[in-house]
């Protein structure tokens, strides 16, 4: 460090200092994701259990699968119920935990690594940082569900073919039509995954410890689901997390019923806005003493 | 006009005109029973570099992170130019540092980080990334991920991270701790290069030599309070001078500086008699041996350096060793 003489030198009038927003955060939490083993983690699982789920359905399709669930006696006949099947069975862990890799981790991380006082002590206010961050966990939820439906149309219908597809009401839609509806039920699917998202992140804040705050929101989502099958406690089933989860299925009848999707937008906010906001308020106070 | 006492920022986040770089007042922090800042009060002015010096648990760390707005104080004001940093980020324009290491994201390269701060700090940030890196010679390493950096690289690039905000205030937090000479040495050049230009800096150390070379004030916090504060010159001149005396009648002669006026803290060390003055009292304490009859045989001045005044400060009852002990805070206000 022996050149100081190429310290800057003094800028000689002030200007106004152009400031960053929560755009820059957001775009730059996006860019350190592509840097983080867990994003892959998450993104190559949401691409992969569909591929095994088909070379599954390819082994298994000369045996009876039964009916014992929506779409299963359609999965050799048509690749746009694997996507759908998949949103049935991902709800159990599968998303909330690749939900959970990131949304639990971006604030735990930023503690871990002691790098909150770096980005503190910048020209952002705190609750930019926390906007910019809270957007990129719900943007890498986003592409991994479309990630796991676009790569379960594709495996399915190279092993089932692009066919027509019968709904829960008993109708036959187009595959065209069927791949609106895929793409519909995703776009469903990710108003219980947002909670979720809320979830991780007050776990993140409130923990300020990755491995935590990821099984913590795991938990949480399994606890749900634990409550819906306990015996007496039927009357909560509507409100639970785990329910809403199924709310696609709406879509999927004729006419479509948009009563589970409704309630799945007041349920999970009633879930997912006393925890983001607690996850915020619990940010911008919070004092950063160590990370 | 803003009262930059009564607490209220201006508007727009706007520095105070004549308001100091720093000023705090008041400032308390507690954990539960742990008062780990106990009403601190200093001022840095413009174009200081002000030494903030301590032992480990004094509350150094604590105090700058209140300073930067990252720890809320629970008692006190915390002023950057007039502006609180916990109302409004813009108090920390102009202002850059670390605490503690500099932290960067380890899975990301040295440029990486400094592209990602540049763009946290808008503005022209982004343009000074490479005179940056160059400043603290990290180019070549500069596309090496921060993981693989050593702490000496770390801190130069925590130099370079706060060079990027062309800041007019430095807060460094023990700067130079894990160093070894060489970057030790490159740090206080670097350090005496920014204040040169106009740069106010304020670092903790618990290295004196480096405070003593690098700075022009110091305030001395122990226990949470700072029982000093002003120009190192005003801290030594408070304390006096020590003398070191060897006479023929050591015995005679002690009992000579015992009774002399402007003579104190008369002791023996290492079989001499020392004692603290000034000089015309050294004067007459030389005619007053000469006619007790213990002639002197040498009579040395001793310099008493900062680490002597800080230990003095810090340890013990906290009473600087020698007449003149200096007021326990000198108020800047």
């Amino acid at each position: 460090m022996s050149a100081i003489e190429a310290v800057p030198r003094r800028r000689a009038v002030t200007r106004p200092r152009s400031r960053p927003g929560v755009a820059t955060v957001y775009r730059w939490e996006l860019f350190k994701l592509r840097y983080q083993k867990r994003t892959y983690l998450g993104l190559g699982a949401a691409a992969i259990v569909p591929i095994l789920f088909v070379v599954a359905i390819h082994f298994r399709h000369h045996r009876d699968n039964g009916n014992d669930f929506a779409f299963a006696s359609y999965l050799t006949k048509s690749g746009l119920v694997v996507p759908l099947v998949l949103l049935l069975f991902g709800a159990v862990w599968l998303f909330p935990l690749i939900t959970a890799l990131v949304a639990g981790d971006i604030f735990a991380s930023e503690d871990h690594n002691g790098t909150l006082k770096t980005v503190l002590t910048r020209s952002l206010e705190r609750w930019q940082i926390f906007a910019g961050k809270a957007l990129a966990a719900a943007t890498y939820a986003v592409v991994a569900i479309f990630i796991s439906g676009t790569v379960g149309v594709v495996a399915g219908s190279i092993q089932s073919g692009f066919n027509s597809v019968q709904t829960l009401s008993g109708s036959i839609v187009s595959a065209p039509k069927g791949l609106e509806l895929v793409y519909l039920s995703l776009l469903v699917y990710l108003i219980p995954i947002a909670t979720v998202v809320c979830i991780g992140l007050l776990l993140s804040t409130i923990t300020r410890n990755s491995a935590a705050a990821v099984v913590g929101t795991l938990m949480v989502s399994l606890l749900f689901q634990l409550i819906g099958v306990l015996p007496g406690l039927g009357a909560l089933q509507p409100y639970l997390l785990s329910t809403q989860f199924n709310a696609w299925q709406g879509l999927l009848r004729q006419p479509i019923d948009w009563s589970p999707i409704v309630r799945a937008a007041w349920v999970c906010a009633m879930y997912g806005v006393p925890a983001l906001a607690t996850a915020f308020l619990v940010f911008l106070r919070r004092d950063v003493a160590g990370g | 006009m803003t009262d930059t006492a009564s607490g209220v920022s201006p508007p727009e986040g706007r520095p105070v005109p004549g308001a100091p770089p720093v000023e705090v007042r008041g400032l308390v922090k507690r954990y539960g029973e742990l008062e780990a800042v106990a009403g601190v009060d200093l001022t840095v002015h413009a174009g200081d570099v002000y030494g903030y010096l301590g032992p480990n648990g004094a509350g150094k760390t604590t105090c700058l992170r209140m300073m930067l707005g990252l720890i809320r104080p629970t008692e006190g004001t915390v002023r950057l130019w007039g502006r609180d940093p916990l109302q409004t980020v813009q108090a920390l324009d102009d202002v850059a540092g670390f605490v503690e290491a500099p932290t960067f994201y380890p899975y990301l390269s040295g440029r990486r980080n400094l592209e990602l701060l540049a763009a946290f700090d808008g503005g022209d940030a982004g343009d000074r990334i490479e005179m940056a890196l160059e400043t603290v010679e990290l180019t070549d390493r500069a596309r090496d991920k921060i993981g693989g950096y050593s702490h000496g690289m770390r801190q130069r690039i925590g130099i370079a991270a706060a060079l990027l905000r062309d800041p007019k205030l430095l807060l460094l937090d023990e700067p130079a701790t894990g160093l070894d000479p060489a970057g030790m040495r490159d740090m206080r050049l670097l350090i005496r290069r920014l204040a040169d230009q106009g740069m106010t800096v304020l670092l903790s150390s618990h290295l004196l030599a480096e405070v003593e070379e690098l700075c022009n004030r110091v305030a001395i916090v122990r226990k949470g309070k700072i029982v000093y504060e002003g120009a190192i010159a005003d801290l030594k001149r408070g304390a006096g001078t020590v003398y070191r005396l060897s006479t023929t009648n050591d015995e005679r002669a002690m009992a000579v500086c015992g009774a002399q006026p402007g003579i104190s803290d008369v002791r023996v060390e290492h079989g001499h008699i020392c004692f603290t003055a000034d000089e015309p009292a050294v004067a007459d304490l030389s005619q007053a041996l000469v006619e007790a009859g213990a002639l002197i045989k040498s009579l040395a001045p001793q310099t008493v350096t900062l680490e002597d005044l800080f230990f003095s400060l810090t340890e013990g009852d906290g009473v600087v060793n020698g007449g003149g002990a200096p007021a326990p805070v000198e108020a800047a206000r």
